[in-house]
């Protein structure tokens, strides 16, 4: 990898699209295990030991990087499940894990005290102080960013932290903190800091009610729409609720995050890798964003003018945003 | 250790989470100090850093009267800290050398690593690994989030040791945190220049689904629970597990009666049922839940009858 180059981590939630990233050209993938250890535990998604296996046998020869993901936060008297999943990503010689919880991170730290390890944004660790905690306590390398910070702070904190940052690029966006979210859990009962699950498909119910369809989390009603209107996957905060005599998105509306247009910015800043979400996303998405990234970063990195890549069929709702990272956007 | 009663029970009020004019807020905690029986006091912003100032004047005063009144004076830092400016106000309460400071970000624990600190209930304390990492790292009081279970609850006690544990049981349950002001973005305003249009919903702005259900309650940035998390008949289980704090978090509603209430609840002069009726009395804006001590949706007010099945 040249220097100075923005590193392209990219998702992974099945085989198929981990060789579409790979191909498409990511420096590095990150993928989960099947189970609750990771913050994209959906039927039918990621990894069991032997399909990481083969992973690693894939992406390595072709020079991209694996990272592990475990970064739910361990059920009480039952770490098991996570520490047996670090226990499997150092045995295999994994690039990195991707971890939140401090426990776990003590118990990685520890136990595999080579293992690399990366801060996950669920760790909300949204100052110099919190990173440096980390750091100090645990040894991390590299943290992934919380998507609330502005390209200011994002320059300000990379000058006071030692360790590398990873920034969120492209895809779905959390517009509240993440892991610190009980919305889903308050309305489902299923925490997406345990079970690695938002708003989930099994709570999930559509009714129909004249020309609308309801769309209903547990309990509550969280959007409606026209008959033959589009709809995407219903998340709790992007859905359309009434307070102060106003009915309409409140807190975000169902738009994708895409920083195509700030790349320069972003290296400027001192980011050193950027992700694409996306691990619930089929093989197709993953190769077309991972290949317009890969031309973005490359051009970027020879001082050229970066096309904003065409990505807005791939976005949620059609419609793109620099989320946080442009101070508007509070 | 010798056999006989545990140590009384105490409460704690939690810091107030709203945007109260600076003068009632001085007025609530005057009341709180000459008659509310509370062991400790939060004082301090979690929420949003721009608030932080208008209380700035009456925070002595206001102090030095709650500790008159043989209250423990805790003070509660921001849960989420983002520019140069909150970091180093936070480090100014982190070092002043003070009285016990409660640590709601990591960034904020570090600063008090090695000598004795509270963790707040917005730091992720899951598990009794990252538990034991706290307390060896000097934290003797843990205020746990808001979503655990009794189950995790049960869990945590038995390896808490000498870290006393605290878990909310009266006020609406703070859900979620970010950098964006949903208050000012209803008003059609920038966060910059917010006018603090957040005074204006003591208790936060209701939200409700499109067919008129009360979900949520918006409070800057800040999204809490619609209804009102309460323990009560709760406690005794708490109590058995060596849980011995609890927390209330402030409404603008009588909190001294409110605290009362759970003393004599806890005293054993009043029983679960009497104080459910009390506290429906002093807090009518919102029904009570408490699903996420029973594993379950939040939202949800299950019975204790269903709880012994």
């Amino acid at each position: 990898m040249s220097e100075g180059r923005l590193e392209l981590v990219c998702p992974a939630g099945t085989p198929a699209a981990l060789r579409s990233a790979v191909d498409a050209g990511a420096d590095a993938v990150y993928l989960g295990l099947r189970d609750e250890t990771n913050a994209r535990n959906f039927p039918g998604l990621n990894f069991t030991p032997d399909e990481l296996r083969g992973a690693l046998q894939y992406a390595r020869p072709r020079g991209c990087r694996v990272f592990v993901a475990i970064n739910t936060f361990p059920a009480a008297g039952r770490p098991g499940p996570w520490h047996r999943a670090v226990d499997l990503a150092a045995e295999l010689g994994v690039d990195a894990v991707i971890l939140a919880d401090i426990g776990l991170l003590d118990y990685a730290a520890r136990r595999h005290p080579a293992l690399r390890r990366h801060l996950s944004v669920q760790a909300s660790a949204s100052n110099p102080e919190a990173i440096r905690f980390y750091h100090d306590a645990f040894g991390i390398r590299r943290v992934v960013l919380p998507r609330v910070l502005t390209l200011s702070e994002i320059a300000a904190l990379n000058a006071a932290v030692p360790v590398e940052t990873e920034v969120f690029a492209f895809g779905g966006m959390c517009v509240m903190a993440e892991g610190r979210c009980a919305l889903s859990s308050y309305a489902t009962g299923k925490s997406p800091n345990t079970c690695g699950v938002c708003s989930p498909a099994s709570h999930v119910r559509y009714e129909p009610r004249g020309d609308t369809l309801v769309v209903r989390l547990g309990e509550f009603t969280i959007d409606a729409f026209g008959a033959g209107v589009p709809a995407g996957y219903p998340t709790l905060c992007k859905g359309r609720f009434r307070a102060g005599g106003r009915a309409g998105h409140l807190f975000e509306e169902p738009t994708s995050l895409n920083v195509a247009g700030l790349l320069p910015e972003l290296a400027a800043a001192g980011v050193r890798a950027l992700k694409i979400e996306g691990r619930q996303r089929g093989r197709a998405y993953v190769a077309r964003v991972v290949a317009a990234f890969r031309r973005a970063v490359d051009a970027a990195a020879r001082g050229e003018a970066v096309e904003a890549a065409d990505l807005s069929g791939l976005s949620e709702g059609g419609r793109a945003t620099s989320g946080a990272y442009r101070e508007a956007w509070r | 250790m010798s056999a006989g009663t545990p140590p009384p029970a105490k409460l704690t009020l939690g810091p107030l989470l709203f945007n109260w004019p600076a003068e009632a807020r001085r007025d609530f905690y005057f009341r709180i100090a000459d008659e509310a029986p509370f062991d400790s006091v939060c004082l301090g912003e979690v929420v949003c850093s721009k608030r932080a100032p208008l209380f700035e004047r009456f925070l002595p005063a206001v102090t030095d009267r709650l500790a008159r009144a043989g209250k423990e004076v805790v003070r509660s830092t921001l849960a989420l800290v983002m520019s140069p400016q909150e970091m180093a106000e936070q480090r100014a309460i982190a070092t002043d050398g003070g009285g016990l400071v409660e640590a709601n970000d990591l960034g904020c624990a570090a600063l008090l690593h090695g000598r004795p600190h509270a963790i707040g209930p917005f730091v992720n304390v899951y598990n009794e690994g990252t538990l034991g990492v706290l307390a060896a790292r000097g934290a003797v009081r843990v205020s746990l989030p808001f979503e655990l279970s009794g189950e995790t609850l049960r869990t945590l006690a038995a390896a808490a040791g000498a870290t006393e544990l605290e878990v909310q049981v009266f006020g609406r349950v703070p859900l979620a945190v970010s950098a964006r002001c949903y208050h000012a973005r209803l008003h059609d305003l920038p966060k910059s220049a917010c006018r603090f249009v957040c005074d204006r919903d003591a208790d936060g702005l209701t939200v409700e689904t499109l067919d008129g259900a009360p979900f949520l309650a918006m409070n800057g940035t800040q999204t809490l629970s619609y209804t009102l998390g309460r323990l009560t008949g709760e406690l005794a289980e708490l109590s058995a597990l060596g849980i011995r704090r609890f927390r209330l978090s402030p409404h603008r509603i009588d909190m001294a009666a409110v605290a009362t209430a759970y003393r004599d609840l806890l005293d054993g002069r009043a029983e679960a049922a009497e104080a459910e009726a009390r506290l429906d009395r002093l807090a009518p804006f919102a029904p009570a839940a408490n699903g996420f001590w029973h594993g379950a949706e939040g939202a949800r007010r299950i019975a204790a009858a269903q709880n012994a099945e």
